[in-house]
């Protein structure tokens, strides 16, 4: 069947702060440019979820009047902390002994979903078409395997894969150039780096699991403008995370943990690891008395320089945590986001105007700051490889005492997906049960996100042998699904005596994590049907 | 034949509500907002009759603030062939809305007048009846089925009991269950084309109508949680404590 089709300059695929800084900067560059934003959330910023202590460096670029224009970047930075955490200790480490990429008295506690509803604002004022609820799940190639756009989801669909009495076909929108935005694991970019071969020379792209928590607390334990960060307990010394504690505006504190989805232990549970965390008594008395009223989870990219992939291709670019521009010591990945998608749109307005080639993106990407940003970080998360005290030792002469000029690189060895060691050989962690008051468990987290699917469509996590999580990861790996995935989707169930695998995928908060770590990369995400997924609100 | 399709902007129904520190009302702010679903289902209704051939024109109407316009963007979307979007702020109680909404029909003069059965937010369940008193029309409440007469309409309505099915002579007040259809989405072209349709904008003023809320709110309080159940060892302990403690035996 033929769709129907809609033609653009430009087609944006992720309303996230690459690909709206790209809309915008290009129609500054030229308002005469068509473009159109595709949105797979229900609305902008509701698949948004980061910590987020945000430089403005890009920002200052893109809107030098942002004050004036009323952006939500309202709360500085006023007051630093950095603790190494013990089972019930806490060594606080001077600030003027961190390295400067992660000093942050210039910075601002932001929510960046509501930064992205703000830029999606500016984004309209300039003409830009935005439409949430219209997931691209699909990309459109011309003969000469160029790409020539992309193909939105069809509603109304049954789990059967018949159409139902609402069904509403996609449609195709052709571009001159489709530049990819969204965020980490995309699961077109995903297709279009291993079509084109973009990563080839490139070390294995490395991922971590990011769990946040919005809590409202009273105004004693309250300190607007503290950002506090912590490594060591409750995770071991060979597995890479540690915490974020934003005290934001409105008596708010943005809670969160981020792990290397490069762990070894199949046991380990990021969700769990999270919920520990909190009973920890530093981390417990600022949370005493307050009410947790939001959850969520979505995996980031940690393997900066050595992994980011070639950027562009015939027909397209690819943007933002798409490609990996998070700067990892840094912590930030939304004004490498925003400058990168900016640099994207300098290239598509040079290549609309005079032809010039896409490959420029790689150049003009390379004379950016972002660039530099990324080559002084390069070597901070391979280190860690040595587990955290070497770790941080490293770092800290490469970033205090060289900043970041060691005359070599450290390389990213293998995929997180390789990393898992056998269950039988890993120490079994017993996590504590939920006190419901500090710590819960996945399902009144998971509702907390307001996530949902329409009942009747199918599953939207595809496995490529249905039978491989029972025939081989339970007795392996006790099927790490049930542990890695923060909001509960996958379950072995036992029925008669017979182990099944089930899928709750109207659970799914669209993190990516099951696609990233599943040991044999069994589980494929793709898009549902448009507007489900969570509803973050200020994430 | 004319329909005139109230819709209101609602916050979405997958968000858990959350009441505000100080009790004054619920929090509002960054949350997700979308159309009242059964209002959905009386625009796919008028849809239809208009699909049918039975209807000329779809009105698509709302109340509230700017942002209430996209409430009427979306029923422009699905197939609604003009807007009017009644600006107002704050808490718009069903009689204001009932009024307001009369004022209209007195302009527009439409055939029928469709919504949805109660609105998700305040679950008030008046506004059509109030509307069908103020203009002394017929009423069909909790609409599951409509069939389009010549001057008439035949309704299924949902009851406790059961499926009632009426008669109203028309003009006629129509509220919507959400049993009635299945809304369809919004296509992308169509999304486009919705732009172009236009929105009269007029205000509760204009209209002459006061939407000075008549209940003062005093408070607004969280359900009270549940407590966690207890064990017992034996028939006679759940006995006792159900006499004595539960008192409910």
């Amino acid at each position: 069947m033929s769709r129907e089709v809609m033609e653009y300059d430009v087609v944006i695929v992720g309303g996230g702060p690459s690909g709206l800084s790209a809309a915008i900067k290009l129609k500054q560059l030229n308002s005469e440019i068509n473009i159109c934003v595709l949105e797979k959330a229900s609305e902008i910023g509701a698949h948004i979820l980061s910590g987020n202590v945000f430089e403005t460096k890009a920002l200052d670029e893109l809107f030098p009047n942002w004050k004036e224009l009323n952006a939500p970047v309202k709360t500085k930075v006023t007051k630093e902390k950095f603790l190494f955490l013990g089972k019930n200790k806490a060594l606080s480490w001077p600030t003027w002994l961190l390295p400067k990429v992660q000093k942050n008295h210039n910075n601002y506690i932001i929510s960046l979903a509501n930064m992205c509803r703000w830029l999606a604002e500016q984004a309209e004022g300039l003409g830009v078409e935005i439409f949430p609820g219209f997931p691209a799940s699909e990309i459109i190639y011309n003969d000469d395997g160029s790409v020539k756009g992309v193909a939105t989801q069809d509603m109304g669909i049954d789990k059967q894969g018949n159409k139902k009495d609402s069904f509403e076909s996609g449609i195709e929108l052709h571009a001159k150039v489709t530049v990819f935005a969204e965020g980490c694991r995309g699961h077109l970019g995903k297709q279009l780096i291993s079509k084109f071969d973009l990563s080839k020379g490139k070390d294995p792209q490395q991922y971590g699991i990011g769990l946040k928590e919005i809590w409202e607390v009273n105004e004693k334990q309250h300190d607007e403008g503290l950002v506090m960060h912590t490594a060591g307990w409750p995770l071991d010394n060979q597995t890479y995370g540690g915490s974020f504690m934003y005290h934001a505006e409105n008596k708010q504190i943005f809670l969160g943990y981020v792990i290397g989805l490069d762990y070894k232990n199949p046991h380990l549970s990021p969700f769990d690891e999270f919920q520990r965390f909190k009973t920890h008594p530093s981390i417990k008395k600022y949370l005493d008395g307050g009410k947790r009223i939001s959850y969520g989870a979505r995996a980031l990219i940690e393997g900066g320089l050595q992994s980011l992939p070639q950027m562009y291709m015939p027909g397209a670019l690819l943007v933002g945590c798409d490609a990996g521009t998070l700067n990892m010591p840094k912590i930030k990945g939304s004004h490498t986001a925003m400058k990168s998608g900016m640099i994207a749109a300098e290239t598509i307005f040079e290549h609309l105007k005079d032809k010039k080639p896409l490959s420029i993106y790689e150049d003009k990407f390379k004379n950016s700051w972002v660039y530099e940003e990324l080559y002084a970080a390069r070597n901070v998360k391979p280190s860690f490889n040595w587990g955290l005290i070497l770790g941080i030792i490293f770092t800290g002469i490469d970033q205090i005492l060289f900043r970041g000029k060691l005359p070599f690189t450290l390389k990213h060895k293998n995929a997180d997906h390789e990393a898992l060691l056998p269950a039988d050989k890993m120490p079994k962690i017993e996590y504590p049960k939920p006190d419901n008051i500090i710590t819960f468990d996945k399902t009144s987290s998971v509702y907390l996100t307001g996530t949902n699917h329409t009942e009747n469509q199918p599953v939207h996590l595809h496995l490529k042998n249905p039978d491989l999580p029972i025939s081989f990861n339970i007795d392996k790996y006790d099927e790490p699904a049930q542990r890695y995935c923060p909001a509960g989707v996958y379950e072995v169930q036992k029925e008669n005596e017979i182990l099944k695998f089930v899928i709750n995928s109207q659970n799914c908060i669209h993190c990516k994590t099951c696609d990233i770590k599943e040991p044999s990369q069994n589980i494929n995400w793709v898009t549902p049907e448009g507007g489900g997924g969570p509803k973050y609100g200020n994430m | 034949m004319k329909i005139l399709v109230a819709v209101k902007r609602v916050i979405d129904y997958n968000v858990q509500i959350r009441v505000k520190e100080d009790n004054s009302g619920i929090v509002t702010d960054n949350v997700k907002m979308s159309t009242n679903p059964p209002d959905d289902n009386a625009i796919e209704e008028a849809v239809k009759i208009k699909e049918s051939g039975k209807a000329t024109e779809i009105v698509a109407i709302t109340i509230g603030d700017d942002k209430a316009q996209e409430t009427v963007r979306k029923a422009l979307a699905v197939g609604a062939d003009r807007g009017i979007h009644v600006k107002a702020d704050g808490i718009i109680e069903p009689l204001a809305v009932s009024k307001i909404l009369k004022a209209v029909v007195e302009k527009e003069k439409p055939d029928l007048v469709f919504m949805g059965k109660q609105a998700i937010d305040d679950d008030c369940n008046q506004t059509g009846q109030m509307l069908a008193a103020l203009l002394n029309w017929p009423q069909a409440t909790f609409a599951s089925e409509i069939n389009v007469k010549d001057k008439s309409l035949e309704v299924t309505r949902e009851v406790d009991e059961g499926l009632e099915t009426i008669e109203v002579n028309i003009p006629a007040i129509v509220t919507c269950d959400l049993r009635l259809n299945e809304p369809r989405y919004a296509s992308l072209p169509n999304i486009m084309k919705a732009k172009k349709k236009p929105i009269d904008q007029m205000s509760a003023t204009d209209l002459g109508v006061d939407t000075k809320p008549r209940i003062e709110q005093i408070k607004v309080e969280e359900p009270p949680k549940r407590k966690a159940g207890i064990k017992v060892a034996n028939v006679a302990e759940l006995v006792n404590k159900l006499k004595n403690e539960a008192k409910v035996i």
